[in-house]
Order: structure tokens, then C-alpha cells, then sequence
């Protein structure tokens, strides 16, 4: 049975294709193509990617509008259902939005918009996102944002810590976020949102594969199980 | 009646928007500028006898993000 995975369209969306390479690269099928606008996802999804971008045009907040989108409702019940929901960027701003995931993100601190390629360490190497590197591993992804500033109060970021809900962390800190955080699990464990782009690192002519194993190691799991 | 809102930064929530008009505001000479705060007006035109809770849900579900921002709604009669 082949890998069924979605990647949701929006206005301002312009990763989506780049997402829907990765996901073809990793699993050998395409990935189905979803507008914002659409009420319902296909069935029977394995995965499902919300890209980068600028939503909307990022009015009233990156992400914002977007979590309210007729498509993000669909989104929301099959992550409750356990399906496994990458955001990347402005995807990671929307779950952010739509409550799926704790925090928000705001302005960076410096005000720049920052692209370039960032080092992450691997903080939570048991997730089905991040069980193809090794705890503590550095890894090169390229960040492109400018509203990638993670937010939470002390006590949400204790517990996010404590249950190893942080995933990837800065090793040099671009835009501001609390505690270096460059990427959060729900508590679940199925919904990822990360600003860092790994499906701009899958091929060596991106310059690096750090983003691949991100990929291959989801869907050979989701494959498997 | 219109509805004005008023969204801001949760007071502790840097602002490096407010920073930056902050140190404009020094380079341009103003003295006594002891912080700013940027934030969001958003005016609505609503039909009277619309409800407080209406307004409120408004602003938690879309207007303010209350992870990092407080809202304020104000009434101002026709």
C-alpha cells in the first residue's frame, strides 16, 4: 500500500511544492495536493504537511487567518485521530495558531528577516520526526523567516521540556526564541511544527541532506506500522 | 454601534517593534521616552445590541492571540 500523504495549499503558501518533493523523495509516491478552501482532507492520510509561506499575507498575524481556514478544521480532527501533521514555518505558526501546538511566534527579536542556514541540535531523538538522528546530534537546516521568535510562559515551557516535547534547539540563537527552542511536539507526539525548513535540505544540490532522514524516517516508520 | 479593540503585548513580552521606534524616537532628539509599546487598533461596525460574549469570543478566537497579547474592547455608541 503506497504512502498517502497531503500537503495543504493556502494563499501566500510557496513552499508547498518543495514540501510535496521531499515527501515524493522519501516515500516514491506523490503527494496529494489540498486547498485551504477545500472542507475535507482525502481519506485514509498518513501524513500531512502544512508548508511554508505567508498565509493570507500574514495579516492580523502569521498564521492567523490560516488556522481558521475550512481545511484547518479537518486538520485539527485527524490530528486528535493521531495522524502525523508537520508544519514548517509559516505551517509551524498555523498549529501554533489553531492551538494544536503550545506557544506562538512572534517578530524576531532583531527585527530581521534572517536567511541563512542554521545548526540545530537534536534534543528528542524518539519521536517518529526525529528517530533517523542521533540525541544531541548537530544537524544544518536552512531558516528563512521573519516571524520565528518561539513564545511561552515559564510553566509551559517547564513542562514542554520536562515531557521532551522540544525537539530541536538553536545552537546559536537567530531570532529570539525562548530557550534557543526551534522546534515542538504536542504532547501526543504526532504534530510537529518546526521554523526550520528540512524540506530545503533533501538533496545534495540544496547544499546539504540534513532534512532528509526527517522524511525517510517517518515514512518508513508510518510504512512499516 | 462601533467596537473599537485594542491588542497588545502582554506586559514582559518584548516588543522589538516598540524597541526600535524607541531608539528612533532618541535619535530624533525626544527625551523622557522611558519605553513603547506597539500594538493593533482594530474598528469594527457592529449591530447594535450585539453581545459582550460575542465580542469576547471574537477577540480569543481570531483578534488576539492570548498566548502573548491582551485585548481591550471599547464601545462607542452611534
Amino acid at each position: 500500500m503506497s504512502f498517502r500523504a497531503a500537503v495543504v495549499t493556502f494563499p501566500g503558501s510557496n513552499c508547498d511544492r518543495d514540501m510535496a518533493v521531499a515527501l515524493e523523495r522519501a516515500s516514491g509516491a506523490p503527494a496529494l495536493r489540498v486547498w485551504h478552501g477545500d472542507a475535507d482532507l482525502p481519506e485514509r492520510l498518513d501524513f500531512i504537511a502544512l508548508p511554508g509561506g505567508f498565509s493570507y499575507g500574514d495579516y492580523l498575524r502569521s498564521g492567523a487567518m490560516a488556522a481558521n481556514s475550512p481545511i484547518m478544521r479537518a486538520v485539527s480532527r485527524e490530528a486528535e485521530r493521531g495522524v502525523p501533521v508537520l508544519g514548517v514555518c509559516n505551517g509551524f505558526q498555523i498549529l501554533t495558531e489553531a492551538g494544536l501546538l503550545p506557544g506562538a511566534l512572534m517578530r524576531n527579536a532583531s527585527q530581521n528577516f534572517i536567511c541563512r542556514t542554521a545548526e540545530l541540535r537534536v534534543e528528542n531523538a524518539r519521536s517518529l520526526f526525529t528517530a533517523g538522528y542521533e540525541e544531541g546530534q548537530l544537524i544544518d537546516i536552512p531558516v528563512a523567516h521573519h516571524d520565528g521568535n518561539y513564545f511561552a510562559d515559564n510553566d509551559t515551557l517547564d513542562r514542554i521540556e520536562g515531557e521532551g516535547q522540544v525537539v530541536f534547539r538553536y545552537t546559536s540563537n537567530c531570532n529570539g526564541s525562548q530557550r534557543d527552542i526551534a522546534g515542538v511536539l504536542n504532547s501526543a507526539g504526532n504534530v510537529l511544527g518546526m521554523m526550520p525548513h528540512p524540506e530545503r535540505a533533501v538533496d545534495p544540490a540544496h547544499g546539504g541532506t540534513d532534512g532528509l532522514a526527517l522524511f525517510t524516517n517517518a515514512v518508513g516508520a508510518l510504512v512499516e506500522g | 454601534m462601533k467596537i473599537r479593540v485594542y491588542v497588545s503585548l502582554k506586559p514582559g513580552v518584548l516588543d522589538p517593534q516598540g524597541r526600535a521606534v524607541h531608539h528612533a524616537l532618541d535619535g530624533l532628539g525626544f527625551e523622557g521616552v522611558e519605553d513603547v509599546r506597539i500594538g493593533r487598533f482594530i474598528e469594527l461596525d457592529m449591530a447594535d445590541g450585539t453581545t459582550d460574549e460575542a465580542l469576547e469570543s471574537m477577540c480569543e478566537k481570531l483578534l488576539a492571540n492570548t498566548v502573548i497579547e491582551d485585548y481591550r474592547i471599547e464601545k462607542v455608541e452611534r
